[in-house]
Formats: C-alpha cells, structure tokens, sequence
C-alpha cells in the first residue's frame, strides 16, 4: 500500500490540490464580482435621482438632464454596469465629479505612492515580526518577553493616529529627525523619498508588528509542546536551533497565514496613516472623495482597495495551502 | 451587592485597573455638565493656550477649554459607541442564533452574506456607504452596529451550533417549543459567557472604529464634542510643540486598554471554568 501511494498518489494529489487552488481562485473573483455590483448599487440606491442630490434642489432642468447624460444615468442599471465594469477593467474608470479629470490620471500615481508606502512598511514589520516572535519564544516568561508583549498588547489597542502624534512629537517636534509631513513628488530620488516616509512608516509597522509578532510566538510555543521537539532536547541540540531549524519550519504555515492577511490590514490601515501625515495616497483621495461625495471617485477607489485585499487574502489561503503538507494532500 | 465587591476583591491587578479606568470614564460621562468647569461649546480663551489654572489642560483650536470637551466627548462617544454595540450584538446574536437553530437555507444565506461583507476592509466599506447616505449620526448608527452585526454573528452562530445539538434542546423541541422560545430560553442563557467577553472586544473596536470615522471628519460632526474629531481638529497644534491632540487620543487609547484588561480577565474566568 505505500508504495502504491508513492507511485500513483502523487499525481493524484497533485490534482487535488490544483483542483483546492482553482476553487480558492474562483472563490475570491465571484467575491470580487459581488462586491462590484454591491459598490454599484449602493450609488444606484441613493434616495432620489443621484444627479438631482448632486446638483441641488434648485438646478435647471437643462443642467439635470446634461447631467444624467455625462454619467450615462439615462440607460438602464444593468447595461450602465456593465459598461462601467467593462471601462474600469481596461483602465478607463470615468471623471471625477470635483475636477472633472479622468480619474485613472487621479488615481494612477497615488495608487503607486501607496504601494510603496504599504511595501516599505512591510519590508520593515515582516522580518522584525518573526525575529521578534521567536526570540520570545526562545526567552518565553522572562522580562524581555513580558516587556515585549505588554508593548505589543498596548500597541494593539491604541488607535493608529495616537501611535502616528506620539511619534511626530517625539522624533519630528522634539527631536526634529524627520519631516512631520510626507509630501512625495514625481522628481524625488529613492532615499528622498524612503526618508520622508519614515515617520508613516514607522506607524504601520507598529500597528502591524504586534499581531504578527504574537501569532509566530504563539505558533512556535505550540511547535515547541509536541514530542519530537523534546526528543531534539534530549539530544542535545541547542535551544536556538531547536527553534529556527525543528520548530521554525512547521510553524511556518500560520505564520504565513498571519503575516499575509496583515499585509491586507496594511492597505486598509494606510487610510488613517495617509491623512495624519498629508501623504498623497489612495486612501487620503478616498477620505476626500467621500467627503465631497465624489461617488464616481470613490466607486472606483473602492473598487481597487476591494481587489487588492482580496487578492492579499487569496495569497494568505493560496501560500497557507502550499506550506501545509496536510492542507497540500488533502485526504 | 457585596457579592460584586467580593467578586471584583478576587479580581487580578490589571483586571482592577481596567475597572478603575471604565468607572472612571463612566462617571465622567454621567456627571458631564455638573464637573465640567465651562459649556460643551462655549469659548473662554485664545486659541491653544498652555495649560493653566483656569484651563488645567489648555484651550483648542477655537479657545474653547480642552478640559470640558474631554469630559464632553467622553459623554458623546461613550454613549454611542454603546448604543451602537448593543444594537450590533442584538442583530448579531439574533442572526447567527436563528442560523444555527434553523439551519438550511436559512443558515446558508446569513452566512454567504457575511461572508461576503467580511471579505471587504470595515473601514473602506463603511466610507463607501457614508459617501453615499451623508454623514448624519443615524446613518453613523446603522453603518457600523450592521458591519460589526457580522462579526458578532460568527461568534454567536459558532457557540450556538454547539449548544444547539445538545439533548435539552432536542427535548425542547420534541416537546413543541417554539424557535423563538428554544433561542431565548435554551440557546441564549448557555451562550451568554463567551458572546459577554467578545461584548467587551466588540465596544473597543466600535469605540476606536468611531474614533477613526471622526478623526477622517465622516463621524460625529462640529460643534458636537468628540475625542476622534478633536484629535483632528487640534492637529495642526503639533507643529508648533503643543500637545493638545495627545491629550483625546490618549484618552481613547486608555479606555480601550482598560476594556480589554477586563475582557482578559472574563476570558481566563471562561476558560478555568471549563476546565
């Protein structure tokens, strides 16, 4: 029988999980596409005509009627859907109520500002989640792991702007190391612009380090309970590789699962992040735009933070999947 | 009542500090216009002024005195972040405790639903319908007591699938009790320990979750008194060192610290009592 497996299983199990991953994949873009009609249909069910709330009560019937023509509200919903979808997946996601600009020149080098700012953040909270996660594993009950938990504890239930002030007050006011104000623009070099995004993301990094943080402890601390762990002890090995090289590996399937949808907290995060430090982000357009009640902007906004999250969390599933041997040969 | 005291006497240190810190706000939002030196809006000095005697925490970005808005805001999100978890508990509850006492397509429907409002980030979501119904208070209420509603029906169908299976129910329901009877009268008294713990969890969030709103400027609107807007409106005081925003945002921060050292302490006593 096991030899069998070896032989014939394989292929078979291979197929099974294509066939996991293709579901996972089909799972997340029927999702995607229900949101999209939801983002529609919340503009749709607005009271009263969306021309009319823009416009006021007291427009010209010419200026209304103009109006309902530029954003095509003559049609009926399911063709302006479908026309809507059609443009936006080939870039073109209409104007901007405000300025009347196309809003893919709006939104194009935002979106970018914050994927850079989400990725550096990230570069930075990944590596120094886990290597704080196992060190307190490794010193678990000592004061180093206490201290680090009561921050990260602290961390977690302070709201992102407290983290964001105390930190311009202490290293922009006080100690005036970095700028307060992330303003980019398109002529910066690479370190100019890695140093005016210090302070933002230094924020995102403590609003995500400390879940990420605790899950890897928690995950290693569960590893470190099971038998062959103990076996490793009584072997001989030393703590520290008994950790990174026995432990380490087979925790990594939650860690992963953690650090990825984390990353998808990050893109959400940003929104807070973006407007206390002035950065010209996506999030920073979306707070506008709602504002201004901007819906075509904030349609399409939404619409790419609902793409992105999902496919941050398709990635979570997909990479959980792949590092799990169980998950990976399902029975 | 000396049972409650003996019950708070066993209580760890961090657990107390939590309760010291909740009564505190409470009281301080009961008692608002009584201890507060001045009116919610009234102005009484220049803009940002140092902390003094007559302004034990400085004037805001009007010279309305920081102290009395503190207290103020305190009243003003307490009181709605409450309104809104009890509304979201109660329509959480109810939902995952029908899906799990009807299951069927009753089960599949509340459940796809949710699904599909957790696959999308809250607080996006929320700016998308705000944008859309305007930022009233109402629209506020609804918004947040039915995103939260989702997460709160997770928990409460979970528990309840559990409870749902067990012998006294089935008894009930061989003895032709009614759904609604077998939810409250079976379901909800075995379920209530774990859904009051993630009662605690579900007001931090609301709390920080209006806090955001406010501090975006899409929350509870001027001259309204609230910590979230007063962070923002007093930002700009930063730059020139003075540390009026800290003082709300710190205040949120410890409310929401001091819930969660309770909710702590609620989940070890769940959980010891299981074991």
């Amino acid at each position: 029988m096991p030899t069998g497996l070896l032989n014939g299983g394989g292929s078979l199990n291979m197929k099974d999980m294509t066939a996991t991953i293709l579901k996972r994949i089909g799972h997340s873009v029927i999702t995607l596409f229900v949101i999209s009609i939801l983002i529609f249909i919340g503009v749709e069910a607005l009271p009263g005509d969306l021309a009319e709330s823009i416009l006021g009560q007291n427009a010209l019937p010419e200026t209304v009627e103009a109006f309902r023509k530029e954003l095509k509200l003559d049609l009926p919903p399911h063709v302006r859907y479908i026309s809507w979808l059609g443009d936006f997946v080939q870039g073109d996601m209409g104007r901007s109520l405000s300025n009347h600009r196309p809003i893919t020149d709006l939104i194009g080098w935002r979106l970018s500002n914050t994927l850079f700012l989400a990725a550096v953040a990230a570069m930075v909270a990944v590596p120094l989640a886990i290597i704080l996660g196992i060190l307190t594993a490794l010193y678990r009950n000592t004061l180093f792991d206490r201290i680090v938990s009561m921050v990260s504890l602290s961390a977690i239930s302070f709201p992102e702007f407290f983290i964001a002030y105390i930190l311009i007050a202490l290293l922009s006011v006080k100690l005036s190391l970095f700028p307060s104000i992330a303003t980019m623009d398109g002529q910066m070099s690479l370190m100019d612009k890695l140093y005016t995004i210090v302070l933002p993301c230094l924020t995102l990094t403590m609003v995500v380090l400390a879940h990420m943080m605790r899950q890897t402890r928690a995950a290693i601390i569960n590893v470190l309970a099971t038998p062959y762990i103990e076996m490793a002890l009584l072997k001989g090995v030393s703590r520290l590789r008994v950790v990174v090289v026995h432990a380490f590996p087979n925790a990594l399937s939650p860690v992963i699962n953690v650090v990825a949808l984390n990353m998808a907290y990050l893109v959400a995060g940003v929104v807070i992040v973006e407007v206390v430090f002035v950065y010209p982000g996506l999030g920073q357009l979306l707070v506008d735009s709602v504002a201004k009640r901007d819906l075509p902007v904030v349609q399409a906004s939404g619409l790419i933070f609902a793409s992105v999250y999902i496919g941050l969390n398709l990635i979570a599933d997909l990479l959980s999947i792949a590092s799990n041997p169980r998950l990976r040969n399902p029975r | 009542m000396s049972s409650l005291i003996k019950f708070i006497q066993k209580a760890p240190w961090s657990a107390r500090i939590g309760i010291i810190i909740l009564v505190m706000n409470i009281a301080v939002a009961a008692f608002a216009p009584v201890i507060s030196p001045y009116g919610e809006t009234e102005i009484t000095g220049d803009v940002w002024e140092e902390m003094s005697l007559t302004h034990p925490l400085g004037t805001d970005h009007l010279g309305r005195d920081l102290l009395t808005r503190m207290i103020y805001g305190a009243r003003n999100t307490i009181a709605l972040a409450l309104t809104i978890t009890f509304l979201s508990f109660t329509l959480g509850t109810l939902g995952g405790f029908l899906a799990a006492t009807l299951g069927g397509w009753c089960d599949t429907l509340l459940s796809r639903m949710v699904d599909l409002v957790l696959s999308f980030p809250t607080l996006i979501f929320a700016l998308m319908v705000l944008s859309v119904a305007g930022t009233s208070i109402l629209s506020l209420i609804c918004v947040i007591a039915v995103l939260d509603a989702t997460r709160v029906f997770r928990l409460a169908r979970a528990v309840a699938m559990d409870i749902a299976v067990m012998d006294f129910v089935e008894a009930g329901r061989l003895r032709g009790e009614k759904t609604g009877w077998i939810i409250l009268r079976e379901i909800l008294p075995n379920a209530l320990p774990p859904l009051v713990a993630e009662f605690g969890l579900r007001f931090c969030f609301v709390f920080l979750f209006i806090a955001c709103l406010s501090f975006l400027g899409l929350g509870i609107q001027p001259p309204t008194a609230d910590w979230g807007s007063m962070v923002k409106e007093n930002a700009g005081a930063i730059t020139f060192g003075i540390f009026t925003p800290l003082w709300p945002a710190a205040a949120i921060a410890l409310i929401t610290v001091g819930v969660n050292l309770i909710v702590d302490w609620f989940l070890n006593l769940a959980s010891g009592l299981k074991e």
